[in-house]
């Protein structure tokens, strides 16, 4: 099973990305998933997280991932070093940040300065989706867009489809 | 059929819009609201053909659906948690009137303290209400409960309220792959609602009367067999149903790996799933165990279950619920069942995720290293007495 954690601040459409993962990734046959936020008290600007779960069998196992393959923080300020502890042994970290980071589990990319030129609004959740489909190859780029497009009100799919392919591109370098 | 991405209360409501009721009275409640949103989305976009009654109570919702069904119109409501509560005063009329409506509920905890997250002790609370009750596992069952709901319910031998059960939040609002029936389908498995138990011109009646000392026995007795008729009618729903979907039902109970099985535990509602891998996690280390997930908690299903764990040395019950001063309530049907099967094991009662509190691999693993030791023990997850 592949297990992907998403950290944001309520508002930053963390569970949103969390869904569009698992319709893409649903649009293959033989595919199982279950996407889900922290159920907890909801706030904008507090910490949240959402949980998306990818197989090729039945997944019984509704509770919080505890260990990732993949955790994604739409905001560093959100991340610590507590965030090595919810990864597998493989597992790897996609930060949106300016900052460099020089640990070979972390991939880092410039989301806000992508969600600027393409969204206008400083909101990465798409742009990190991107970011994770070309690093993690769990799902071809197509089926994102086709995600987003199944997903988000139509006035938001052009802008935020532009913005995957910016950040699969520069996640894919 | 068409594979969609929903939330189980998506799905739920998917279900029912094709089963094409005429009438869905509701009020909303965390985390009910978006199966009745939907709904309403429905009816507004012309997809589903209903009158949509937006009522101002839990209480005016049921009775409300209860008129419908009095003039013979197929009618939908929802719940959860205090709104099945403040609609309890309706909920023995429904089924004593014989009013075959059907119910989601999506289980939650009951104040106080407040919380809006997941347990059963709402529903079970409502065990002795006369209405069918049922726990779906996943999405896909949701769905597919909605529309054999309605075939359940309504059937003549039958003649019952259903309430469907879906764990709040857990199952409610996580997404899921869902193959949604064409109404083609759907048509094909659920006939129109038809019934004499209807006001009508031309052939008057009385409806929701009195009845005194020496009328009233007969009533109930009458009120139950028709919820024991639930058994065949499951039975019949789920072989129809297989016909015309493909997907497979087990009736009022599922076993998993409990025919050779020493331990097996017995629970209901989302947390199956976990319990099914843990079985098959231990399995694959020699371990002897199996799940029972309770499917139907009205009609009970006393013959399964005692049928499933003939064999075993215990058998443990894991439920999101407590009847205060007493036990869970799963566990004393359970051990009711066992009892009249002249079955002598001991049985233990695990009452967990209480108000949401999440049940970990761990502690189910726990449960069936504890179920070893061959004594009988009421304990609550996560609460260690000395």
């Amino acid at each position: 099973m592949k297990e992907i954690i998403w950290h944001g601040r309520g508002g930053q459409g963390a569970f949103t990305a969390a869904r569009i993962l698992g319709e893409a990734y649903s649009l293959s046959e033989n595919t199982f998933v279950l996407a889900f936020p922290s159920f907890g008290p909801e706030r904008r600007g507090a910490p949240i997280r959402a949980f998306t779960k990818l197989d090729e069998k039945p997944i019984g196992n509704r509770s919080e991932i505890t260990k990732a393959d993949y955790s994604i923080f739409l905001d560093d300020t959100l991340f610590s070093e507590q965030a090595f502890d919810e990864l597998k042994p493989d597992g790897k970290i996609i930060l949106n940040t300016k900052k460099k980071i020089d640990d070979e589990r972390v991939v880092t990319i410039d989301g806000d300065s992508i969600a600027e030129k393409y969204l206008g609004l400083p909101i990465t959740n798409t742009i990190l989706l991107g970011a994770l489909a070309a690093v993690s190859g769990y799902v071809p780029l197509d089926n994102i867009i086709e995600a987003v497009r199944r997903t988000m009100p139509p006035r938001l799919h052009e802008k935020n489809i532009a913005a995957v392919r910016a950040a699969y591109e520069e996640a894919g370098k | 059929m068409a594979r969609q991405f929903l939330s189980g209360n998506e799905a739920f409501a998917y279900g029912v819009r094709l089963a094409r009721p005429q009438v869905i009275s509701a009020y909303p409640i965390t985390p009910q609201t978006i199966v009745v949103e939907k709904l309403s989305e429905f009816v507004e976009d012309g997809s589903l053909k209903s009158e949509f009654i937006h009522v101002e109570s839990e209480h005016s919702a049921l009775s409300c659906a209860m008129g419908a069904s009095s003039v013979g119109a197929r009618a939908f409501t929802a719940t959860s948690s205090q709104g099945l509560l403040y609609m309890a005063e309706c909920l023995p009329y429904a089924a004593g009137g014989r009013f075959p409506i059907v119910m989601m509920n999506a289980n939650r905890s009951t104040a106080l303290p407040w919380n809006i997250y997941g347990d059963q002790r709402d529903s079970l609370s409502q065990l002795d209400s006369g209405w069918i009750q049922a726990y779906a596992e996943n999405a896909q069952e949701a769905l597919d409960l909605a529309l054999m709901s309605f075939y359940i319910a309504e059937h003549k031998r039958v003649s019952t309220p259903f309430m469907a059960n879906l764990d709040g939040f857990v199952l409610t609002h996580t997404y899921e792959v869902v193959d949604v029936p064409t109404a083609q389908q759907a048509d094909e498995f659920l006939p129109p609602f038809e019934t004499e138990n209807k006001m009508s011109l031309t052939k008057p009646k009385n409806l929701g009367f009195s009845a005194g000392p020496d009328t009233n026995t007969f009533f109930k007795y009458k009120e139950h067999t028709g919820l024991l008729n639930v058994k065949e009618t499951v039975t019949e729903a789920e072989s129809r149903f297989e016909s015309i979907f493909g997907r497979h039902y087990s009736g009022l109970t599922e076993s998993y790996r409990t025919d050779d099985a020493d331990y097996i535990l017995i629970t209901l509602g989302s947390i199956s799933g976990l319990v099914r891998e843990i079985v098959d996690s231990l399995r694959d280390m020699g371990e002897r165990v199996g799940l029972l997930r309770i499917r139907y908690m009205r009609p009970f299903p006393n013959e399964e279950i005692a049928d499933a764990v003939k064999n075993a040395k215990a058998v443990g019950v894991l439920e999101k619920d407590i009847s205060f001063g007493n036990e869970g309530t799963v566990y004393t049907n359970v051990n009711s069942a066992l009892q009249k099967a002249g079955i002598s094991i001991p049985t233990s009662d695990y009452i967990g995720g209480l108000g949401g509190r999440n049940i970990s691999p761990g502690e189910i693993e726990n449960i069936f290293e504890e179920l070893k030791q061959e004594k009988s023990a009421v304990k609550f997850l996560g609460i260690e007495v000395r």
